[in-house]
Formats: C-alpha cells, sequence, structure tokens
C-alpha cells in the first residue's frame, strides 16, 4: 500500500509546491524606478498604469512609444533611448501580466536573438525560460534556463537559481533540484518557500526522511507573513497525512494540529486529525477536530465529508442514539445542499453566473479573485470559491473578464469615432468658407513680403559693395538730391546762356561743391547709420518671417485638423467592427466552456451529495437500530421503573439490543463515514473559515477534549 | 486495516485537483481558445495604438500640445489627496487620487494629469495640492510660467517633501 500512496504523496506535494508557483513573482521586488532617474515621461507613464494593474492601457502606452522610436531616422535622439531596454522588457513584462504568453514569448525572443549586452541577454533567457515554465511547458523550459552564460543580473541573484530549481523538479532532476535550494534555504526573501520546495524535491528524490526533517524545519518556520504561514501550513498538512498514511498516526496528530485554525488549509487539517484520532481508536478526540470542522461552509468537500465522520465517531462510541441524530442532521443538509445545487446549476444554465462575475465592482482592485468569494450568496455564486480551485477555470473565468473589458473598450472606440467624425464635420464647416478669402490675403500679402525681402537684400548688396568702393552719392539725403538736381538745372541754364556772369557760376559751383562736401565729409557716418538701418530691418524681417512662418503652420494646422481623416478613420472603424464581432464570438464561446465546467463541478458535487446521502440513510437507520436494541437490552436488565440513561431526547430510538459488527460488511455505517472523502486542495486559499454555513445545526461539544487545541496563531 | 484504506482514500484524493469538467472540456480546447483569447487581445492593441496616434493627430496637434505630468519624489513624506491645475487663471484639470495611483506615483510612474491645446507663448501655470505629510494635513500651491513653442510642450510636476518643482521636458 505504502508503493501505491507514494505517487499520491508527491502529487499531493506538487499540487501544493505548484500553488507556491506565484512566489517566484512575489519574490522579485518590483523594479522601482526613481523619477531623477526618468528621461521618457510617456514611459513613465506606462509603468504608472502597470502599478495599477491597468496592463491593458501600460502595453498600449508602451507600444506606442515603441512603434514611434523605430520609426525615426535617429531613434538615438528620442527621450525613450534611455530606457529602450526596459521598454523592451517591460512590454514583455506587462504581456505576460495581461496573459498574452505567446506575444511575450515572441518579444523575449527577439532582445535574444538581438546584438545585446550579456547581462541583458540573460535577463531575456531567464524571462523566456518563466514563461515557458508558467506554461507547463517544462522541456522548453529547461532547455531555455540552459542558455544562460556569463553575468547574470544582481536583481535575479536569487531568483534564477529559484525558477531553475523549479524546472529542474518539473523534469525529473531532483538531485540537481536539491543542490540548488539547499544554497537557497537560508535566503531572507525565498523563506518558507526554498525550504518547503527542498523538502518535495527530497521527498520526489526517495530521501523520505530527509524530506520529512526538511519540512518539519518548514512546519516550525516563525514569520508575520500570511505567505510564509500558509508555506508552514503547507508543510505541516504534507507531513501530517504522510505520517498518517505510514501509520504514524500519533505524530501525524503533532503536525495537523500546528496548522491553523484560520488557514487555507484548515480544513483538510481538521479532518486529517480527526482520522490520526480515530485511527489510533480515540474517536472522543477525533470529534474535537471533527465538530469543529461540522460548523464551517458545507460548500467545502472536507466539511460535506466530516458530517458523515462524526456520526461515525459516535458510532465507534456506541453513542448510537446521538449517531442516528447526527446522520439525520447530515442527511437534511446534504439535500438542502442539492436543492441548493440544483438551483445553481439552472441559474448557471440560464446565463446568470456569467453576468454576476462581470460585475466591474468586483475588478476594483487586485484581489478581484478573493472579491468574488464575497459575492452575495445567489444560487450563481455559491460555489464559485470552490470552482476557484481549478486553474483551468480561473483561467477561463480571467479570459472572460479581458474579453468583457475589451468588448467595453471596443464599444467605447466605435462612439468616440462617431464623435471624431461630427469633430471633422464641424471643422470643416468652419474652415471651409475661411479659407479660401485667407488664401487670397495671404497670397498678396506673401509677394509683397517677398518684394520687401528682395529690396532688402540689394541694400545689403550695395552696402557690400560700398566697402570696398566707396559710393558717397549713394547716401546722400532726399533734400541734397533735390539741391544738387536744382544747382545741375542752374548749371544748365547758365550753360544755355552762354556761360553768364563769372560770379554767379561761382556762386553755382560753390553750392555745388557745398553739398558734395557735405556728402563726402559725413560718408562714413552715413555708411555707418545705413548699417545700423540695415540692422534694424534685419529685425522687422525676422518678426515677419516669424509671423509667417506661423501662419502658415496655422493654415496648416487648420486645414490638417479636418483634412486626411477620412481613411484612418473608416480603416479603424472596419478594424473596430471585427473585433467586436470576434469578441463576441469568443465571450459566447468562451462563456459557453465557463458554464460547461461549472455545470460539471456542480453535477459532481451533486453526484457526490447524493452518495452521501444514501450511504447516511442508511447508516441512519443502522444506528437506529442499535440504538434500539440497546436500550431493549438495557431495559431487560433494569426495573422497568428506572429511568432510561440512554434516552437522552424524544428524537433517539429506544435501546435495541446491538449485535452488529462496526467494521463488517452489514455495518454500512463504518464504510460510510469516509467513503469519498475527496475534499479537493485549495491551494488558492478557498476557505471562508468559521462561517457557519446554512442549515448546518451547532453541533454539542464533544465530551472529551483533552487534546491540545490546534495552533490557533 | 480498514481505516488505512480509507485514509489512502482521502489522501488521494486531496492530490487530485477536480476536473469533473474534464469530459466535457478538454485541455486542447482551453488551449485554443486561450491562444484566440491572446490573438484578439494583440488585435484590439493594434487598434488601440493606433487609435492614440490618431487622437493625437486630431485633437492635439504638435504646435498648441501641452501635456502636464504629476511624478511624487521617491523620498518624499508628501501623499496628495487631490490635485488641481490651472493655466492662465482657468481650470484645467483636478484629481482625486486613489489608493492604488498613489502606490504607482510612489514606485516611480508618471500620472498624466491632462493634456490639452494652448497657443505659443507664456503661459501661467499654477497648481494645487491637498494632502497628508506624515500625520499632518499639508496643502500647497506652486506656479511657474511655461513657454510654449511651436513644438509639443510637457511640464513635469513633481511633488517633493520641501513643495512641488517644476521641470520643462
Amino acid at each position: 500500500m505504502r508503493a501505491t500512496l507514494l505517487p499520491a504523496i508527491v502529487a499531493l506535494a506538487v499540487v501544493l509546491a505548484a500553488a507556491g508557483d506565484g512566489r517566484a513573482e512575489d519574490a522579485a521586488p518590483a523594479k522601482k524606478l526613481d523619477s531623477s532617474e526618468l528621461r521618457d515621461l510617456y514611459f513613465g507613464e506606462a509603468l504608472f498604469q502597470a502599478y495599477q494593474g491597468n496592463y491593458f492601457d501600460a502595453i498600449s502606452r508602451l507600444d506606442t512609444e515603441l512603434t514611434q522610436y523605430y520609426g525615426l531616422d535617429e531613434p538615438g535622439l528620442n527621450s525613450l533611448f534611455h530606457h529602450i531596454n526596459s521598454a523592451e522588457f517591460d512590454v514583455g513584462d506587462f504581456e505576460l501580466y495581461y496573459r498574452m504568453h505567446k506575444r511575450a514569448g515572441r518579444a523575449i525572443k527577439a532582445v535574444i536573438e538581438g546584438n545585446v549586452a550579456e547581462e541583458i541577454r540573460n535577463e531575456a533567457i531567464y524571462r523566456l525560460a518563466k514563461i515557458y515554465y508558467q506554461k507547463q511547458q517544462p522541456q522548453a523550459a529547461l532547455e531555455t534556463i540552459e542558455k544562460l552564460q556569463g553575468k547574470i543580473p544582481e536583481r535575479l541573484r536569487l531568483e534564477e537559481p529559484f525558477l531553475r530549481a523549479q524546472i529542474y523538479m518539473e523534469n525529473g532532476k531532483f538531485p540537481q533540484a536539491i543542490e540548488l535550494l539547499t544554497k537557497l534555504d537560508s535566503a531572507v526573501e525565498l523563506k518558507g518557500y526554498a525550504g518547503y520546495n527542498l523538502g518535495v524535491a527530497l521527498f520526489l528524490n526517495g530521501n523520505e526522511q530527509q524530506g520529512i526533517a526538511q519540512l518539519e524545519k518548514v512546519g516550525l518556520l516563525e514569520s508575520d507573513d500570511e505567505k510564509v504561514l500558509a508555506m508552514r501550513d503547507k508543510a505541516n498538512l504534507v507531513l501530517g497525512f504522510r505520517l498518517l498514511e505510514a501509520g504514524q498516526a500519533q505524530n501525524a496528530k503533532v503536525y495537523l494540529y500546528r496548522v491553523r485554525l484560520d488557514g487555507p488549509f484548515s480544513n483538510k487539517a481538521l479532518l486529517g486529525a480527526g482520522w490520526a484520532s480515530a485511527e489510533l481508536g480515540e474517536f472522543e478526540r477525533a470529534l474535537v477536530p471533527w465538530t469543529r470542522l461540522a460548523k464551517r461552509n458545507i460548500t467545502d468537500r472536507s466539511v460535506q465529508e466530516v458530517l458523515l465522520g462524526v456520526p461515525y465517531a459516535y458510532s465507534k462510541l456506541e453513542v448510537h442514539g446521538q449517531a442516528a441524530v447526527k446522520y439525520g442532521l447530515a442527511l437534511d443538509i446534504y439535500s438542502k445542499e442539492i436543492e441548493r445545487l440544483d438551483s445553481s446549476i439552472a441559474s448557471i444554465r440560464k446565463g446568470a453566473f456569467l453576468k454576476a462575475v462581470v460585475r466591474e465592482e468586483l475588478k476594483e482592485d487586485k484581489n478581484w479573485l478573493i472579491n468574488l468569494r464575497n459575492l452575495p450568496d445567489t444560487p450563481e455564486t455559491y460555489y464559485l470559491a470552490q470552482m476557484m480551485a481549478s486553474h483551468d477555470f480561473q483561467e477561463s473565468l480571467k479570459n472572460y473578464f479581458d474579453l468583457e473589458e475589451l468588448r467595453v473598450r471596443l464599444e467605447h472606440w466605435a462612439d468616440y469615432l462617431n464623435a471624431y467624425d461630427e469633430m471633422i464635420k464641424i471643422r470643416g464647416a468652419y474652415y471651409e468658407p475661411l479659407l479660401p478669402e485667407i488664401e487670397q490675403r495671404f497670397r498678396q500679402l506673401d509677394s509683397l513680403m517677398k518684394l520687401r525681402v528682395e529690396q532688402r537684400d540689394k541694400l545689403q548688396a550695395r552696402l557690400k559693395k560700398m566697402l570696398v568702393a566707396p559710393r558717397p552719392d549713394f547716401l546722400i539725403t532726399v533734400e541734397e538730391r533735390t539741391l544738387l538736381q536744382r544747382v545741375t538745372a542752374l548749371e544748365a541754364a547758365l550753360a544755355a546762356a552762354g556761360g553768364g556772369d563769372a560770379a554767379l557760376r561761382q556762386r553755382v559751383a560753390r553750392l555745388k561743391g557745398l553739398v558734395s562736401w557735405k556728402v563726402d565729409i559725413e560718408y562714413d557716418e552715413r555708411f555707418t547709420r545705413a548699417t545700423e538701418h540695415l540692422a534694424q530691418l534685419d529685425d522687422h524681417v525676422k518678426k515677419l518671417n516669424e509671423i509667417y512662418h506661423s501662419f502658415v503652420r496655422t493654415r496648416q494646422a487648420a486645414t490638417q485638423s479636418y483634412k486626411g481623416f477620412d481613411q484612418p478613420l473608416q480603416r479603424l472603424r472596419i478594424k473596430i467592427r471585427n473585433a467586436q464581432e470576434k469578441v463576441q464570438i469568443l465571450m459566447a464561446g468562451q462563456g459557453h466552456m465557463i458554464e460547461v465546467m461549472a455545470i460539471g463541478e456542480l453535477e459532481e458535487r451533486r453526484k457526490r451529495m447524493e452518495e452521501y446521502q444514501v450511504k447516511a440513510r442508511f447508516a441512519m437507520a443502522e444506528s437506529y437500530d442499535r440504538a434500539t436494541k440497546e436500550k431493549q437490552e438495557k431495559q431487560k436488565d433494569q426495573p422497568e421503573n428506572t429511568p432510561d440513561p440512554g434516552a437522552k431526547s424524544a428524537a433517539e430510538p429506544a435501546p435495541v439490543e446491538s449485535g452488529a459488527t462496526p467494521g463488517g460488511a452489514a455495518a454500512p455505517a463504518v464504510e460510510v463515514a469516509p467513503a469519498s472523502p475527496s475534499a479537493a486542495p485549495e491551494p488558492a486559499g478557498g476557505v471562508r473559515d468559521d462561517r457557519p454555513a446554512d442549515g448546518v445545526p451547532a453541533e454539542p461539544t464533544p465530551a472529551p477534549a483533552q487534546e491540545p487545541p490546534p495552533n490557533t496563531e | 486495516m480498514q481505516m488505512k484504506k480509507l485514509i489512502a482514500m482521502l489522501f488521494a484524493a486531496c492530490a487530485v485537483l477536480p476536473n469533473a469538467y474534464a469530459e466535457q472540456v478538454s485541455k486542447e480546447q482551453i488551449k485554443g481558445l486561450d491562444e484566440q483569447v491572446q490573438d484578439i487581445k494583440k488585435d484590439v492593441l493594434e487598434i488601440s495604438a493606433e487609435l492614440n496616434q490618431l487622437e493625437e493627430k486630431l485633437l492635439y496637434p504638435s504646435n498648441t500640445e501641452i501635456a502636464f505630468f504629476v511624478s511624487l519624489e521617491k523620498s518624499s513624506t508628501l501623499e496628495p489627496d487631490a490635485i488641481e491645475l490651472k493655466v492662465d487663471d482657468k481650470d484645467m484639470a483636478t484629481h482625486i487620487y486613489s489608493f492604488k495611483e498613489l502606490e504607482a506615483l510612489r514606485r516611480g510612474g508618471v500620472q498624466r494629469l491632462f493634456t490639452g491645446n494652448v497657443r505659443t507663448g507664456e503661459h501661467k501655470v499654477l497648481i494645487n495640492i491637498i494632502g497628508k505629510s506624515g500625520a499632518f494635513k499639508k496643502t500647497d500651491n506652486a506656479s511657474y510660467v511655461v513657454k510654449k513653442g511651436v513644438g509639443p510642450q510637457f511640464l513635469e510636476i513633481r511633488l517633493t517633501s520641501s513643495g512641488v518643482e517644476f521641470k520643462d521636458w
């Protein structure tokens, strides 16, 4: 039997170990970016979204930035250049969180194949191996992680060997895993996890004694961290069941009682603790944990099972009347449970389940899975917490949520496009009549400006020439020019009059000389002033150019604000419509799959309840028989007027002779109790602790309670 | 012996995850649908990126675009509850922070508070912060003149223990 049970232990250990997969992620400290290091604001915005769990928005922002970055002629000048490696990794990470493993894998492969530094390449290899590991492709994970060469980034100092050890375990390379985990056992960051996995690896490698010792060590860890405490509970639970299976019930109890009463494994521990006492024949003691467990939520399999365990213990204690009553109570509870299951199945078939779980308020924080457990106890959601124990169900439900989110987004975007269309029309209606007139005035001003600029250029050229060949006549004033014209006219008149009076000619010449002399003498000063005026003109021309370019940009912006959007909008509209159709089809498919899963699970539960019911019914009948016989025997032995101490209540049957054999074939009570003790593990902590289920009557405190109370830490 | 058999059954049952629906839904079906969901996510992300670019072009042309970002200094003890942004004495944006947003800011994320359009030239920016610093309520305000050029203008509003700092990008 031992040989056949070892795989079961191993399976349980692996299942429980798998529940700790998340630790590898949790152990990786979230990368903190000092905002003083930030060189690209939009990259910071993507992180802002990602840190809130808005992975769609984070990916979308980074995708946009990366597309723009790679579209640039000189990406080195872009601010994202400083974060480009991080951005490439982060987009892969965000895709992983958004459960887009295919795309994340491709992105990371591209980094590995690219021309990157050794550390970056090794980080990419680590991440790719992690994807394969998470997607349950251990062989691919192993091949990938073995490609690691050279320097490993410091922040993967613990994560890399921990992941490697997990991959080794998945591939059956236990000695290698043990070697790595032994080194990691003392790491504070992996407290509980490395030790627990080491214990499991030792078990799987056949080193049972070492495995027990290791798990015992983990089972005694001290911590305030809820996750570490959960690992401690796991270790104690596995050890307890292992020893129970090995026939060491007394030792098993020690470990099972170490499991916290409010932890995720408490139900199974209470059930196991009861069985440990029962195996020792201490049925009174078995009633202590079982009675406590029986008051918990009936949807838990351990609780369902213990409803048969409690009367079984009473029957073993020869308290057949009490056993019969308890079997009766169990029957009532199973009946109510079957009714509730029927109601849940009917409700799910009507589609109420999917409507209930996509409610927006549930997803307001990252603990949405826990929030789902807090839904009102409607028929469609009553068993949700139990169904969540299945990884496939959880993943399918997450997919459904994601599809619902996409549906809402697409719906909003379709509305946006309509608004943009309207906006473009309004802009067109405003600018269309204005632009022709503006365009005409612009052309006039443009030609005028060109003329003035040409004039200015000519002046500059002339001044430049005058530097080497002075031309004072170019710098005469209007007044001087008029004066000189008049002098010239006088000279002409004198010449026409035969030369005239010498004194007159001399006066005219003196006048001309005076003007020329003034022009010549002031030439340098005038030249300087002209240069200064040209510089002033340049300032005006500059301002004019600014206005000109601003006008050109504004005109262009006005035109671009309503032209050229038709095709992109049309393209987006088609894409959105196609995506909406696909989302609708996928939601129907995914929703149907979830409903099938849920109904399958509930029907299975119903079947089990019916089996329990049949067994409880037989056991109850037998207990009544025995109680009646017992009573009759006592009546025979006692005088008629003596009160019967066995008749505790009116409900209790009359004592009869008890001739039934507890373990025999004719004693279904013995077989009944653990006949189908299928308490599925709930690694995610699917327990509503100490919440009495509807219809579960308060259990009387069992007689002896000398057992050390379970650890209530 | 009977007891051991029963415990073994219990133990084996504990080790197996519920798969009551295995007959109705195969692993291949689950995987196939999951891959289709991944494909549609990829398609929708592409639409989102395209829409982002279109919106930027349509709503915020580069010659008028101005965006305001909020960051929190790593060592800052300030916990903003709300922020108000005014540009040229006009209310532009107000925001009340959720716990998740505060945590994201603390971890180095940068919030895009507001994106809008302004003319080129100088604009007066006024920030009002209401929050806590340690156990005390803290209000702070700061002003800054941002010069909008012809290209897109980004302004980082950095919240520090000593007050509000501005950085042009």
